[in-house]
């Protein structure tokens, strides 16, 4: 990140990958809201609804808000706010017995 | 120089190419992660310890009605990156367009919440009711204070478009304002996942 | 340089008070900073000596217990968030653009409101002492006794919002000085060539970010439960008051390396200038800053030994904590090899930052013990842990700070601290700080408790106690020193000229004081310790010429100044004194917050000039 020979250029997605992304993002929810109401998966719910969330969380951080395109630096800047934030509560779960 | 706009903005080039505001739109964001984490640890952390017989998640939350509502937010971060992209392409136009929309579906996610707050209310659930109340309205409460933050930087955008260039900079202004609100959508889902899906999914087991 | 300075035609800028207030130069910012905090760190050391003379024998009678307790909870905030904190940022703001080779910071004004949003922070913090009583729960405020029932009366709120006030200004701050080290440095600077002190600041910028806004949670969950009766902290309802101490220390042990790597950044610029050598180790020592860093996020229930989380959880924070003391022992080990070998000049400077080595040693051998959880369940709530906090904070922090002060005292004013006085100065701090503080390391080990008002003479600590209030009134014969020699210096100093210690980093290579924008020509550079290259790395060749991308920037356009800074952080802050008092006003301010910001936005950083092609 000294220079600008790492300044990473690539283009924006056009707008219909937008719009793809989009009906991506609003299928996952429907998805979720409709497996929640099916009885024989209940143990299996949590680990899905985290995976899939997860999914539409990276989706708009890599597409909509350019993460995939734009300088790395910016994914180290909030990927390290999002760790330790991530840390803080599984270390306060862990200590206060709401883990497992 | 590194930077085609940077000499326009700044009279120095920056040391990496970036510009200064959105290193620091960035950095900000990454603080907000502690914000936000923290308050969803605190959620987490108090989860179905409320005293036995009082309100639940499982009791209260309306799944349907925040999925439409979830979905409404997620449908604003499209409207808010055709924005962008707009402008990035010098078409105002065409911006100002979008970003109604997305002040707009911005706004509408502000109705549903304060539906779903009185409506709770109504039902027994006030800050003041039990941990569950409190942590619920405390950690929603502050996400939709940030929405309402992005409603008027949106709106106020909107209203600067008739006045001075959002073009230059490659439309950095409108881009400063839209990594925030897609900040705040993602805080949504993971919101819409901790406390209302998996919540009530896992709320029979520990109220038992 | 003036001559060059001449040829440039530059916005003309109001003149006296009217300058002051609406700079943005981040020079004057920094002095605007140094002359707040240093007033600050003087009300909590005179609170400190009211404590010291009720504790000068048994049984006094000097203040009350009630004021005993907001005495002790004032000092402890006024000294961290008032003083040690803003003074580092004095040397972050008059210091960090100097050495990188920048005319100002990433967002000058910006830097304004910082500074802004401290004072008022400050004086909403303090005003408890004239309306109706200031905090008295300790400076970490836990629950239960914050409560409604414990806890009646304003005090608390005023704790509440003078620390997010606070902590709004120092987030501000921080965040634009990331902004600044990683994206305003002169060409040629590469990270690893950047002085330790700017890599201390960057690491302590990054530790404010994350830390903050997990206080503020905290902050604001008090305040809730206070205001509108939620349950955070009412174990009535389940709330768990440890909750509290975990969100508190997650923040507070940050803090502590908040406080202490700005100093740790200034003693390794001092000690190389005055031993004329290169840091021993610097790629070490920016690692062990680094991990520091990194650590401070894992260690925090070492604060909560004695609270019951368990053996496993006392255990693992055990062993995270005594991993500390390996990068902090290594970075010990580096200043003393600094040394070593060096020709060295014993000027006030360094006295200080050699008195920081020692002292912060002690400090840190004291820490270690802590570190083993049996031993602190014994010294915990007594005066040992008042004594290594003091070793560490005002051994530590402090003294180097009067090391940064004697240091660039110089670059800032132009004029020479005296040194004679400050030799005086020095030896008055050292003998007063270990008279004061060297005692309660034996007071703590006899069990004398810490936050009583007093004590019984049948206990034995009398003797003690009165040695450590000689000392604390030495300390403040030391300040008054200080103070002396700052004002005589101020006005008659010997004239410093542009590199009166032969520096090795770039602020020795421009005039003292700087003018306005720094850097006739933005220096290049060529390798660590880069003016000291340039005076001595390539044959004598001195600063570099115009470099290539100066050719076409036309003349220096430097920011405007700007009243709107202040008006938007006023307006936060009257917001803030309405959420003690009345959400009318609240309003009120919200609106003059948002209409400075909104003329903020709309006003471009810098004038046009007028004649820029």
């Amino acid at each position: 990140m000294e220079s600008s020979s790492h300044t990473r250029k690539a283009a924006h997605p056009t707008p219909l990958t937008y719009v793809k992304i989009a009906a991506n993002l609003g299928a996952i929810t429907a998805f979720e809201v409709g497996i929640f109401y099916v009885e024989a998966i209940e143990d299996a719910l949590i680990p899905i609804f985290i995976v899939l969330s997860a999914v539409k969380f990276v989706l708009v951080a890599m597409f909509y808000m350019h993460l995939k395109f734009d300088e790395r630096l910016f994914s180290w800047l909030f990927g390290g706010g999002l760790l330790l934030a991530t840390f803080v509560i599984l270390s306060l779960m862990a200590l206060f017995g709401a883990l497992l | 120089m590194h930077h085609s706009q940077a000499a326009e903005h700044a009279t120095i080039a920056t040391s990496t190419g970036i510009d200064n505001r959105k290193m620091l739109i960035w950095v900000f964001l990454g603080s907000e992660c502690m914000f936000f984490g923290s308050l969803i640890a605190t959620y987490l952390v108090y989860y179905g310890q409320s005293l036995p017989g009082t309100p639940t998640p499982g009791e209260i939350l309306d799944i349907p009605t925040t999925s439409v509502s979830t979905f409404v937010l997620l449908m604003s971060s499209l409207m808010m990156v055709l924005a962008y992209s707009s402008v990035s392409r010098g078409n105002v136009r065409n911006f100002r367009i979008w970003i109604l929309c997305t002040a707009l579906l911005g706004a509408t996610f502000l109705g549903f919440q304060v539906f779903e707050f009185t409506e709770f209310a109504r039902e027994g659930l006030t800050p003041k009711t039990n941990l569950f109340g409190t942590t619920f309205f405390t950690l929603t409460g502050f996400h939709g204070a940030h929405v309402t933050v992005g409603v008027i930087w949106l709106v106020s955008l909107f209203g600067y478009s008739f006045k001075g260039d959002l073009t230059k900079d490659g439309g950095l202004s409108v881009d400063m304002a839209a990594l925030y609100w897609h900040f705040v959508d993602i805080v949504w889902i993971v919101i819409f996942t901790v406390i209302y899906l998996i919540g009530v999914t896992n709320a029979p087991a520990l109220i038992e | 340089m003036a001559s060059i300075a001449g040829v440039f035609r530059r916005p003309t800028h109001p003149a006296g008070v009217w300058g002051w207030i609406t700079t943005v130069d981040h020079k004057k910012i920094g002095a605007l900073y140094g002359v707040t905090a240093f007033f600050f760190f003087m009300v909590g050391g005179l609170e400190a000596l009211v404590m010291r003379i009720q504790l000068a024998r048994a049984g006094q009678d000097v203040v009350s217990p009630e004021v005993f307790s907001q005495l002790f909870t004032m000092h402890a905030l006024t000294m961290i968030f008032l003083g040690v904190m803003p003074l580092s940022a004095a040397f972050f703001n008059l210091i960090v653009p100097l050495m990188i080779g920048a005319r100002d910071v990433a967002f000058p004004r910006l830097n304004a409101f910082s500074y802004w949003l401290f004072l008022f922070g400050a004086i909403v913090l303090q005003s408890g002492w004239l309306l109706g009583g200031s905090p008295n729960t300790g400076w970490f405020a836990y629950a239960p006794l914050t409560s409604n029932s414990f806890s009646p009366g304003n005090g608390m709120e005023f704790y509440i919002v003078g620390l997010g006030v606070l902590g709004i200004s120092s987030v501000a701050a921080a965040l634009n000085f990331i902004v600044t080290i990683i994206n305003m440095r002169a060409p040629g600077m590469t990270l690893m060539r950047m002085p330790v002190f700017i890599w201390m600041t960057l690491i302590t910028s990054f530790l404010l970010i994350t830390a903050f806004p997990v206080i503020t949670v905290g902050l604001i969950e008090l305040y809730f439960d206070r205001t509108f009766g939620m349950n955070f902290f009412n174990a009535a309802a389940g709330g768990d008051v440890v909750l509290w101490q975990h969100l508190f220390w997650f923040f507070g042990h940050p803090e502590v390396y908040i406080l202490i790597l700005p100093a740790m950044g200034i003693v390794s610029e001092v000690l190389p200038t005055f031993s004329r050598k290169p840091l021993f180790g610097y790629e070490v020592v920016v690692l062990s800053g680094i991990i520091i860093g990194f650590m401070g996020w894992a260690v925090w229930s070492h604060h909560m030994f004695t609270v019951g989380l368990g053996p496993i959880a006392n255990s693992v924070f055990a062993l995270t904590t005594m991993f500390i003391a390996i990068p902090t022992g290594v970075k010990i080990f580096n200043w003393i090899a600094t040394m070593w070998g060096g020709s060295i000049s014993f000027k006030t400077p360094l006295l200080f930052s050699v008195g920081f080595i020692a002292m912060f040693i002690i400090g840190g051998l004291s820490g270690v013990m802590h570190s083993i959880a049996p031993s602190d369940a014994q010294q915990q709530d007594t005066y040992f842990v008042v004594a290594h906090i003091h070793y560490v904070l005002f051994g530590g922090s402090l003294f180097a700070i009067f090391s940064g002060i004697y240091y660039w005292f110089p670059k800032a004013t132009g004029r020479m601290l005296d040194d004679r006085i400050g030799q005086v100065n020095f030896w008055l701090t050292m003998i007063g700080f270990n008279l004061a503080f060297f005692p309660m390391h034996f007071l703590g080990l006899d069990g004398m408790p810490r936050r009583q008002y007093t004590y019984s003479s049948d206990m034995g600590w009398d003797i003690w106690n009165f040695v450590s209030t000689i000392g604390g009134l030495i300390l403040g014969v030391a300040v008054l020193v200080f103070l002396f020699n700052f004002f005589l210096s101020l006005r008659k100093g010997e004239i410093a000229g542009n590199d009166p210690w032969d520096g090795r980093t770039l602020e020795w290579s421009i005039s003292s004081p700087p003018p306005e924008y720094n850097f006739a020509t933005i220096p290049t550079v060529h390798g660590r310790d880069a003016f000291w290259e340039e005076k001595y790395g390539h044959g004598g060749k001195v600063p570099a010429g115009v470099s290539p991308e100066e050719g076409h920037q036309g003349g220096i356009h430097m920011p405007s100044p700007s009243y709107l800074p202040l008006i938007a952080s006023l307006g936060l802050s009257i917001a803030a004194y309405g959420l003690i008092y009345s959400f009318a006003v609240s309003v009120v301010g919200a609106v003059i917050a948002l209409a400075a910001i909104y003329g903020w936005a709309l006003e471009p950083a810098a004038e046009p000039a007028g004649r820029e092609s």
